[in-house]
């Protein structure tokens, strides 16, 4: 075990995780700084949830350095878990034990705890303090999730697929819990598949496909400069369809419209929104990998299905 | 030691969740009880069981089941109880949530004994209340007969409950738990003594059920609770306390080790 330098909260590299010899993770190398919150893209079997899942303690690596908190993971012991806080991707079903009972008995495991009433009041629960878990909406149940995750004052909180099935507004609301804790100086690790959460949120984040971080940087630069460059978009006289990425799109249609003497038929100017640039990086990826990829995607898809499911059936 | 107070703390969580829930209730606390008064109803009109014309020790039909109910609970309690319990967490991401705290595994099975025990503690207590009362059993007054209760009851139950754990490992999701455990509890209860009386059962399914727990702390019970003179119809014509003690031990001894060896926070990959 390494002791990370001081503003490293997590360091990775060469992460690689194997099963029956397919690679579901196939050499990671991340950095995530202490207070950063950092946003990890990637469709489903991606090999998202075998990352952070590495990272959190609960499976063993194939191959790589792992660092969380100046710990590696697979030698965490019960003080390491105590500086984290983990919300897993399902629900852990409690549902006998009202609100602030489940709290107060997880904040016993903790050196130092928050107030849960400070917590309960913090995930907006206030009312349902004495209501039985199982009794609670999905999205109420997720806040309680969050709520047992950050009971202990984590130093770094895990957020898996943290708001999936939640309406717009439970969104919101959450979101505005996290930027709290972000504020509070916690450093997070969020995976999700809403990219306008990770923009709301992520400070820094990477797209994993296929077992590969296939961008990282700053949310509003993944992908870089050139796939966010303007696409101005026109039918011809003759009806052809062009299309032209300028950084000067303004100037183009002034050209383009002196050239017609009017109206270009069907004009657009594009600028690549997030999830343009996502899919585009996925697309890339994926079509790159196609050859030799199938087996292992078949693979993980399988994998992160069992991970991801209720667990139940045999691993 | 926050080992220790960690496991205390689990022990009144555990035993809150328990009592809230019905089915666990019903199926393993208050079964043997329900059991007991079908036994004490569908068989008074045969009269007591006796050991035979001229014989001055016979004893009622509710005398002689309640040691019998009294083993039953001890084993409901702690390898039907724990073994479907501990599987369902694995199940629902209890034991995975759990796992990603620094909550000790061991605080973890020391709340699930300590659960074990107290539930098994007011189970037992209760069935020596109805027993007296509803059914009008004279309960032993010696201190030699409650000593003997005390220990094959703590034996058993932390027996069992170890059991338990180790049997949680068995089933392959917690949708099949209550199909894997629920047979092999009640074949043990058929073969050792519970419901069928075990002088009666054939010499090689006596033979059969001596391997397992449940048949020692049967007779255990029988030896607190029956007329001394009903020892004739053991095995070996004696109550066999010794061996009894034996047993147990071993089995409390695999118990652990398998429970030490096959549990895990969560199923883990290759």
């Amino acid at each position: 075990m390494r002791a990370n330098p001081p503003e490293l909260a997590v360091r990775v590299r060469g992460l690689r995780k194997e099963y029956g010899g397919v690679a579901a993770v196939d050499g990671i190398d991340l950095d995530i700084a202490q207070g950063e919150t950092f946003a990890l893209l990637g469709p489903n079997g991606a090999g998202k949830s075998t990352t952070v899942e590495i990272l959190e303690g609960y499976r063993h690596r194939s191959a790589g350095e792992v660092s969380v908190l100046g710990v590696d993971p697979a030698h965490g012991r019960l003080d390491w878990k105590a500086r984290l806080g983990i919300v897993l991707q399902s629900t852990g079903e409690s549902g006998q034990y009202t609100v602030r009972e489940q709290l107060s008995h997880f904040a016993r495991f903790y050196p130092n705890p928050r107030r849960v009433d400070d917590v309960i009041a913090a995930v907006g629960l206030e009312k349902q303090a004495k209501t039985r878990i199982g009794k609670l909406s999905g999205g109420q149940q997720r806040r309680v999730d969050v709520a047992l995750a950050i009971v202990g004052r984590p130093e770094l909180l895990f957020l898996d697929e943290p708001t999936t099935g939640f309406d717009p507004e439970a969104r919101r609301e959450f979101w505005g819990l996290i930027e709290e804790l972000k504020s509070e100086g916690t450093t997070i690790l969020l995976t999700t598949h809403y990219l306008d959460e990770a923009a709301r949120l992520g400070d820094r984040g990477g797209v994993i496909v296929g077992g590969r971080l296939v961008a990282v940087g700053r949310i509003d630069q993944l992908g870089g400069a050139e796939a966010r460059v303007p696409l101005v978009r026109w039918r011809d006289e003759a009806g052809a369809l062009h299309e032209e990425r300028t950084e000067r799109p303004a100037a183009l249609v002034v050209d383009l419209a002196q050239g017609v003497g009017g109206e270009p038929r069907e004009l657009e100017v594009i600028r690549p929104s997030l999830e343009d640039v996502y899919l585009s990086l996925v697309h890339a990826a994926a079509t790159a990998s196609a050859t030799a990829g199938t087996a292992r995607e078949l693979v993980v898809m399988h994998t992160e299905k069992m991970h991801t499911e209720k667990e139940g059936e045999p691993a | 030691m926050s080992i220790i107070s960690h496991g205390v703390a689990r022990t009144g969580y555990e035993t809150k969740g328990y009592f809230r829930s019905p089915d666990a209730v019903f199926f393993t606390f208050l079964f043997p009880m329900l059991m007991l008064g079908i036994f004490a109803a569908a068989f008074s009109s045969r009269g007591d069981i006796g050991l035979g014309p001229g014989s001055p020790d016979h004893v009622s039909v509710a005398e002689y089941y309640l040691p019998g109910m009294l083993a039953a609970g001890i084993l409901l309690s702690g390898v039907q109880n724990l073994a479907v319990d501990i599987a369902g967490e694995k199940g629902d991401g209890t034991l995975k949530r759990l796992g990603g705290t620094p909550l000790s595994p061991v605080s973890y099975f020391l709340g699930k004994l300590g659960r074990v025990f107290v539930t098994g503690v007011l189970q037992a207590a209760m069935l020596l209340v109805v027993a007296k009362f509803a059914f009008g059993v004279a309960l032993p007054t010696s201190t030699q007969a409650w000593t003997t209760f005390a220990w094959v009851f703590v034996l058993g139950i932390v027996t069992s409950a170890l059991l338990g754990i180790a049997l949680s490992a068995l089933p392959r999701s917690s949708r099949s738990a209550t199909a894997v455990v629920v047979p092999i509890v009640l074949v043990l209860q058929f073969i050792s003594g519970v419901y069928l009386q075990f002088s009666m059962l054939p010499a090689w399914m006596q033979n059969l059920a001596s391997v397992f727990p449940l048949k020692w702390i049967a007779q255990g019970m029988r030896s607190v609770f029956l007329p001394d003179g009903f020892k004739v119809l053991e095995q070996n014509g004696t109550w066999d306390l010794g061996w009894i003690a034996v047993w147990l031990a071993v089995w409390l001894v695999v118990g652990l080790v398998v429970s030490r060896l096959t549990f895990r926070w969560i199923r883990r990959d290759a």
